[in-house]
């Protein structure tokens, strides 16, 4: 089984975002990237996919800064194929993300693509439901466990309240995945060096990537709220009685 | 062309989900803008009943044994036309695991634009949409003609209809060739404490840092009397079971207190938690969305808060 898991790299929320001179979108210049977390979970997946029954998996990007390292990464974990899109992807939405992904997933035809369900900076809509339709292929997302039979996947598909579909979705198909079965695997650094000698990044590049999705933004700014919290403040030794205090007023304690 | 406000009713096993009731009061206010009405769109097989509470000035039911369960492709299929037939000015889905399913491949198959992590529109009709786990908001003009649009939980009260609007039934088109299927459904796990009736409720997320440091919770919640729980993360990287899960995909909890230690606040967890009496938050980043839904807040480290506190509780109670 061929398995395609196109990823996305999105700024690092540890860090403070802040808004650009022209107050529509968020400063790059000390933005830091870093892989979408459900985009690892979709790798994670499709190495657990290729353990169980065997196939060969290609990890695709688009390039960014720290990309080489992720994808020698997903190499050590398991990634047979690694591929960098290169073009200029600053300003790019999903959709035309998703049309890229989806020339380039065409040479490798899948019999399966898997990829995050969503990432927080997407505002056209997420890639795996753009990408699916690119490829004519159906979309599940919400993909918490996959099981291979035949010609078909059972997908472990999350609803709200804990409730769980199996859901059985003919191949070729792209599965939006939530979580892995077992969470991101650890590779240490030693043997991600070792695959950085031998495993290959192919570069394609990206044609005709069109910036606008027909969702433009006019303002972006922080969330303000009527109410923020009362800070507490002094010793941990402080605060922990005045939580007490709130604790018992509230008739919790 | 018509400049009304279309709804895609999300249902689930015969119940109605609350994301569209909040949808219909987002569309109400839409409405106001766009000078149509509020249509809501109910798909389904033998259905119709679902309709009786929908806030909604008519409804457009589409019958069909292949919309029995909620598939992706048969509601892409079932919507596609009607929308084409329609040109209402938005249709709005939740940003769910039914709505954002449909809504991507429709904007892709259609070529109209797909507004995804709308909050709330604003008097004017521009869209605000919730991004980067809560912290940013982005605020633009609604796509013309037609839009499509996925909403968060938070921006709206759920609305119900006082009385049953009018249903029209639109006839289903031609769904065949479908690839995808329910096969079944697996009910949420009982075995564990139902987190969603305890009182108090101490809360980790990532800020956790490792598997070892939730005995910091679990000592904590002991000495409160309280039970923990998690935002997605902590689950994901099977530190706790799915069913201590708050937020979209998990459990919906309103606990007297809800002790958040080192949660950030994205949308996906305060549509949980946000029916607490009182939030207090614990987080290290002074940024960090959950401030804004909590009553009281600290930036201390949860690991240096949490043994002292734990302790004091222990003390306060005399034990």
């Amino acid at each position: 089984m061929k398995i395609a898991v196109p990823v996305k790299f999105v700024p690092d929320l540890v860090e403070e975002l802040t808004i650009d001179s022209s107050g529509a979108a968020l400063d790059t210049a000390w933005l830091r990237l870093i892989i979408n977390e459900f985009d690892d979970h979709a790798v994670e997946q499709a190495v657990i996919l290729k353990e169980r029954g065997g196939g060969e998996v290609a990890v695709l990007s688009a390039e960014a800064d720290g990309v080489d390292d992720f994808l020698f990464t997903t190499a050590a974990k398991g990634a047979d194929k690694l591929v960098k899109l290169t073009g200029d992807f600053s300003a790019v939405n999903n959709h035309a993300l998703g049309k890229a992904f989806a020339e380039a997933i065409k040479t490798i035809q899948p019999d399966l693509v898997l990829t995050g369900v969503q990432a927080h900076n997407d505002l056209d809509g997420s890639l795996g439901p753009l990408l699916a339709e690119y490829l004519g292929m159906p979309f599940v997302g919400y993909v918490s466990g996959v099981t291979v039979s035949g010609d078909k996947v059972i997908a472990r598909k999350e609803y709200s309240g804990g409730l769980v579909a199996e859901v059985e979705v003919k191949l070729p198909a792209v599965l939006g995945i939530q979580a892995s079965e077992t969470p991101p695997r650890y590779v240490a650094y030693s043997k991600i060096r070792q695959v950085m000698g031998t495993a290959k990044i192919d570069e394609q590049a990206a044609e005709g990537l069109d910036a606008a999705s027909g969702v433009t933004v006019s303002r972006m700014f922080q969330p303000e709220s009527a109410e923020r919290a009362a800070m507490l403040e002094g010793s941990p030794e402080d605060v922990s009685d005045k939580l007490i205090g709130i604790f018992k007023e509230a008739g919790a304690l | 062309m018509s400049q009304d406000i279309f709804v895609v009713v999300e249902h689930l096993r015969g119940q109605v989900a609350d994301i569209s009731h909040v949808m219909l009061a987002g569309a109400r206010a839409l409405s106001q803008t766009s000078g149509g009405g509020v249509v809501a769109v109910l798909l389904g097989k033998d259905a119709q009943s679902l309709a009786a509470n929908l806030a909604a000035d008519r409804v457009l039911y589409v019958d069909s044994p292949a919309l029995a369960e909620f598939t992706p492709d048969a509601y892409q299929l079932a919507l596609a036309g009607l929308i084409q037939a329609q040109s209402p000015r938005a249709v709005l889905f939740g940003h769910t695991s039914v709505g954002m399913d449909v809504a991507g491949g429709l904007s892709a198959k259609l070529g109209i634009p797909v507004v995804s992590s709308c909050r709330s529109f604003t008097a004017d009709g521009k869209f605000v949409c919730q991004i980067c786990g809560g912290k940013i908001m982005a605020e633009g003009d609604l796509p013309a003609p037609t839009a499509l649009v996925t909403m968060l939980a938070g921006g709206y009260k759920a609305e119900v209809g006082n009385q049953p609007p009018a249903v029209e039934a639109v006839p289903a088109p031609a769904l065949d060739a479908l690839r995808i299927s329910i096969k079944q459904y697996i009910e949420p796990d009982t075995s564990d404490v139902d987190i969603s009736k305890e009182p108090m409720l101490v809360a980790i997320g990532r800020g956790i840092q490792n598997k070892d440091n939730i005995e910091l919770a679990t000592e904590l919640a002991e000495a409160l009397g309280g039970q923990v729980c998690a935002s997605r993360p902590v689950v994901d990287q099977g530190w706790l079971p799915t069913t201590r899960l708050v937020g979209k995909s998990g459990k919906r909890v309103k606990p007297k207190v809800y002790l958040a230690l080192g949660i950030s606040g994205a949308p996906e967890h305060v549509e949980g938690m946000d029916g607490s009496d009182i939030i207090v938050a614990v987080n290290t980043d002074p940024n960090a969305p959950i401030f804004n839904v909590a009553k009281y807040g600290t930036t201390m480290d949860l690991l240096d808060l949490a043994p002292i506190l734990a302790e004091r509780v222990r003390s306060a109670k005399g034990g």
